[in-house]
């Protein structure tokens, strides 16, 4: 009559649906949140969720209730002092242990925060979604470098050089066999009847040269059945699958003179992620080398080109200069994957300019496999801008764009992918 | 004495482990005592479940299906935030009212706890739930959950339809409004998943030509130009609001009536609870407490079970003093459980003041009077009746009275001989639902004129109205279509307007 039920293995993840909308529901504040848990992340920390905090009378349901005031008149446990008709000082509101009114807990609790974690794909869909970036791409992050061959099976035709000789043979005695049965199954019939004619009749009688020209018939019809015959022919088949190249550097380089303020710096660490997000999602094992430069560069660690503050003119061939002793030193052996990025506020040293167009198009950008230029700047390009734009035609694997805000970003990720995926 | 005799029986498992066949056994017994102390039940289903299905459950309101809503979503974040980090222990159980009865067991729980759990959940809850008045005329275990099922799937429809953002407006609306969507006194009918269907459309049909009639205005100015009391409307006031919605709000689609619908009989299946809380919880825990002793006196559990079970139990009907850290008031369970305890021993063991309080009970039989007083009243009739002078001098128990004019707080009445009633009268009252939440009711209805719709929130106590009035209202106009208007009528008669919310936009949910 009773039953026991295990219900442990049922479906999880019920609440998956109400979560979403909660989600969707309180979009702008999670947005929020996550904005500024950006700011204090590391670009390689991308894989992890976040934890989010949302004021909690945001999200409040509304309801009637009694409100302070009035007459309130309550029983108490644990009467250790009073009798009837004692008059006591109000206690402090919120304190008194508990003593207030019934209400007053529930309204202390309703001014926390509510916290909550983001996994991971939670976390970047939101992040994404302030790059507007759309669903394709962020779908389709597979990119396409190498190819390796590898066998597949056997096909009817191909080159001479891949045919298969077993495979052939073996189906050319199957096709000899099937073709000559009938001939041999009959030809054996007629070899008992001769056998049979000989012992009765002997040797010569006319029923067993009848017989032996039959017989002769059978094997020459059957001998003339091709030994091989093109259709026998199977070659070995190898097809090109793509294959993942597993590592790949990526170059941060940013301007940190006095004019890249805070502001123009997250912009520029959102750009960095993004890039680095993209390519974790191709390559097993990358590298991030950070250059940041003012007069002179000089190769430091995520920290220290964040949040350390420089001063004075710009020279931003100084940068590139390293990035391309350190490609040379490190990285030219064909097994790396090279990415660049640069983010700028453009105010570069006025003759510096052509020299750094010439240093990236003749020097750099052979090597890599994309080179991405950001310019931070609300007002008109800089010097640097009209350098780099005469390089824009001649080289496929370089890409520039404007950037006065976020959103801006994601065109030179919409250039990135259209040319892996066309 | 009872130990030396039952040597002979077959003790069962003591690990702390659970196994099923553990709880079966556990199980079995438990059953074999509560039927022999007569408790009618629904039968039990257990349903063993993890940590993160129990949470799953806390959400949707304990019911293991539900309609898709944002805010579950929120309640399962927090209730999962304060569990990670072990802010709180989950419920080791949760029971649903139902038939059969759905007891769902926690994986993490001991084999003790789990004994308890069937006891408390499966043996007290179950047959509070078919015994109780409440529980009777209000909620219908048979159908609940087929009527979850179509109420989700309507929803659901709804949301293909008129899409997730539309019907998610409208049932925030309604969850503002749910408190006030039960019928507090009339009997609903009965639900059932046949006849919902069947009779949906038809009923959304119907309903859709009452309200046009209810608005049809033209042909009485023109006929009768000389009558000028118009007929108030509504003729009573309505106390179920969403139940006025449902039927009379002139704007709404019969699908957003439907829905109306739906809340306002998921509140209604949930009210009986929130009336009975003392009563069903101490019931409960004075079953496992009287399950399990029996069984230990049959010698059946080992002293080790006996002792979690011990502790367990202690730290559930725990009462803290009202200058104690972890005081939030009277602890239902602790209340109940000693009520009950006391009127069995009033039963049993009548002293003169028993007698003299309780000359009904005194000396009759206990199961008889529990039978009684269980099935016949809810927390506040129970402790009006119940409560005796020796669980007041047990808790001592106090009032307080904190009047907004007074500079000080006065000790109204204490566990003694002239204030018993007193306390008694005030406690009874902190379980009336009518006192707890305000009293707010549909009051008119400017039928004639612009449409408006007025609710009358009638004063209790000179308590104001608190919460936040401003967005309920405005979900009330967003029901209602056109403005809303909220009244206050105080002791004295006079009556002020709290707030009018006017709707902007007057078809604004049509067109949207």
């Amino acid at each position: 009559m009773t039953r026991i039920i295990d219900r442990r293995f049922d479906s999880k993840k019920k609440s998956a649906v109400n979560r979403q909308r909660f989600m969707r529901r309180f979009k702008q504040q999670i947005r929020r949140a996550v904005n500024d848990a950006i700011q204090d992340r590391s670009i390689r920390d991308l894989d992890n969720g976040e934890q989010i905090t949302i004021p909690s009378k945001d999200l409040s349901e509304p309801q009637f209730q009694h409100g302070r005031g009035g007459i309130w008149e309550q029983v108490f446990s644990g009467n250790d002092q009073f009798a009837s008709g004692d008059l006591i000082n109000r206690p402090p509101s919120g304190g008194g242990g508990g003593r207030g009114q019934g209400k007053a807990s529930n309204e202390g609790e309703g001014e926390d925060d509510f916290v909550f974690h983001l996994s991971r794909e939670e976390f970047l869909d939101i992040f994404f979604d302030d790059l507007a970036l759309p669903n394709l791409v962020r779908t389709q992050l597979a990119r396409i470098t190498d190819y390796k061959t590898q066998r597949a099976g056997f096909t009817s035709d191909g080159s001479p050089a891949n045919i298969n000789i077993v495979r052939s043979l073996r189906g050319a005695l199957g096709r000899r066999l099937a073709l000559g049965s009938p001939f041999s199954a009959r030809l054996r019939e007629l070899q008992k009847e001769l056998d049979k004619v000989i012992e009765e009749s002997g040797e010569d009688c006319e029923e067993a040269l009848k017989l032996k020209d039959e017989i002769g018939r059978l094997r020459a019809k059957i001998e003339a059945i091709p030994f091989i015959d093109s259709f026998d022919l199977r070659y070995n088949n190898r097809i090109r699958v793509p294959k993942p190249t597993t590592q790949a550097v990526m170059f941060c380089v940013m301007d940190v003179s006095g004019s890249m303020d805070e502001e123009k710096k997250a912009t520029a660490k959102r750009f960095f992620m993004l890039l680095y997000l993209f390519l974790t999602r191709t390559y097993e094992h990358i590298d991030v080398v950070f250059i940041r430069h003012h007069t002179v560069a000089k190769e430091v660690d995520e920290e220290e080109f964040f949040h350390s503050r420089e001063s004075g003119g710009t020279v931003v061939s100084s940068a590139l200069k390293l990035m391309h002793e350190v490609i040379a030193e490190r990285y030219a052996h064909g097994t790396w994957n090279i990415y660049g990025a640069q983010a700028s506020d453009g105010d570069n040293w006025d003759n510096d300019s052509p020299i750094c167009r010439e240093l990236l198009g003749s020097q750099i950008l052979p090597w890599c496999q994309y080179f991405a230029y950001i310019e931070i700047t609300p007002g008109e390009p800089q010097n640097l801008w009209r350098e780099y734009e005469k390089l824009s035609g001649e080289h496929k694997n370089f890409a520039l764009q404007r950037i006065e805000e976020p959103a801006d970003i994601y065109p030179v990720f919409r250039e990135l992918f259209k040319k892996n995926f066309v | 004495m009872k130990r030396a005799t039952s040597k002979k029986v077959k003790q069962l498992p003591a690990t702390s482990e659970w196994t099923f066949e553990a709880i079966d056994a556990y199980h079995t017994e438990i059953a074999r005592v509560a039927a022999n102390f007569d408790l009618d039940t629904y039968p039990a289903q257990i349903e063993l479940i993890t940590s993160e299905q129990m949470m799953d459950a806390y959400a949707s309101v304990g019911m293991p299906v539900n309609y898709h809503h944002w805010s579950f979503g929120k309640h399962f974040l927090s209730t999962e935030k304060s569990y990670r980090r072990g802010q709180m222990g989950l419920a080791y159980e949760i029971v649903i009212n139902s038939n059969p009865c759905i007891a769902y067991l926690m994986e993490e729980n001991t084999l003790t706890m789990q004994a308890l759990v069937i006891a408390h959940a499966a043996y007290g809850h179950n047959s509070f739930f078919k015994g109780n008045y409440l529980f009777r005329t209000w909620t219908n275990a048979d159908a609940i959950i087929d009527y979850l099922v179509f109420a989700r799937n309507y929803i659901a429809q709804c949301e293909e339809r008129h899409g997730e953002e539309e019907v998610e407006l409208l049932l925030d609306s309604c969850h503002a409004l749910m408190n006030l969507g039960v019928d507090r006194y009339k009997r609903p009918p009965k639900l059932s998943l046949a006849k919902e269907k069947l009779r949906q459309e038809e009923r959304t049909e119907y309903l859709q030509s009452q309200v046009n009639e209810l608005w049809r205005t033209l042909p009485v100015h023109d006929a009768r130009p000389g009558k000028v009391a118009a007929p108030r409307f509504p003729p009573e006031p309505e106390e179920n609001l969403l139940y006025f919605v449902e039927k009379h709000a002139p704007l709404l689609e019969p699908w957003q009536r439907e829905v109306v619908r739906i809340v306002r009989k998921v509140a209604q299946y949930f009210f009986p609870q929130r009336q009975t809380q003392v009563m069903n919880e101490g019931w409960a825990c004075f079953w496992h407490y009287t399950l399990i002793n029996k069984l230990y006196d049959e010698g059946l559990l080992a002293d080790s079970f006996m002792l979690e079970f011990l502790q367990s139990h202690t730290n559930v009907v725990y009462q803290p003093s009202y200058n104690d850290r972890w005081y939030s008031g009277i602890n239902p369970y602790a209340l109940g459980f000693a009520m009950w305890q006391d009127i069995k021993r009033i039963c049993e063991d009548p002293t003169e003041e028993d007698r003299a309080w309780f000359p009904d009970i005194a000396g009759s039989d206990w199961r008889e009077t529990f039978d009684f007083a269980m099935k016949n009243f809810k927390d506040e009739s129970f402790v009006a009746q119940y409560l005796s002078p020796k669980i007041m001098r047990d808790f001592r128990m106090f009032a307080i009275l904190d009047a907004e004019h007074e500079a000080k707080l006065k000790v109204s009445a204490i566990h003694d001989e002239t204030g018993y009633r007193r306390v008694r009268e005030i406690l009874s009252d902190q379980y009336n639902l009518g006192s707890r939440e305000p009293n707010i009711q549909v009051w008119n209805v400017d039928l004639r004129g612009d449409r408006s719709l007025t609710l009358r929130h009638q004063q209790y106590r000179k308590r104001p109205l608190g919460g936040s009035i401003d967005e309920v209202m405005k979900h009330m106009a967003r029901l209602w279509g056109f403005t809303v208007r909220l009244e206050t009528q105080h002791e004295d008669g006079s009556v002020e307007l709290v707030q009018e919310t006017r709707l902007e936009k007057r078809r604004g949910q049509a067109e949207n």
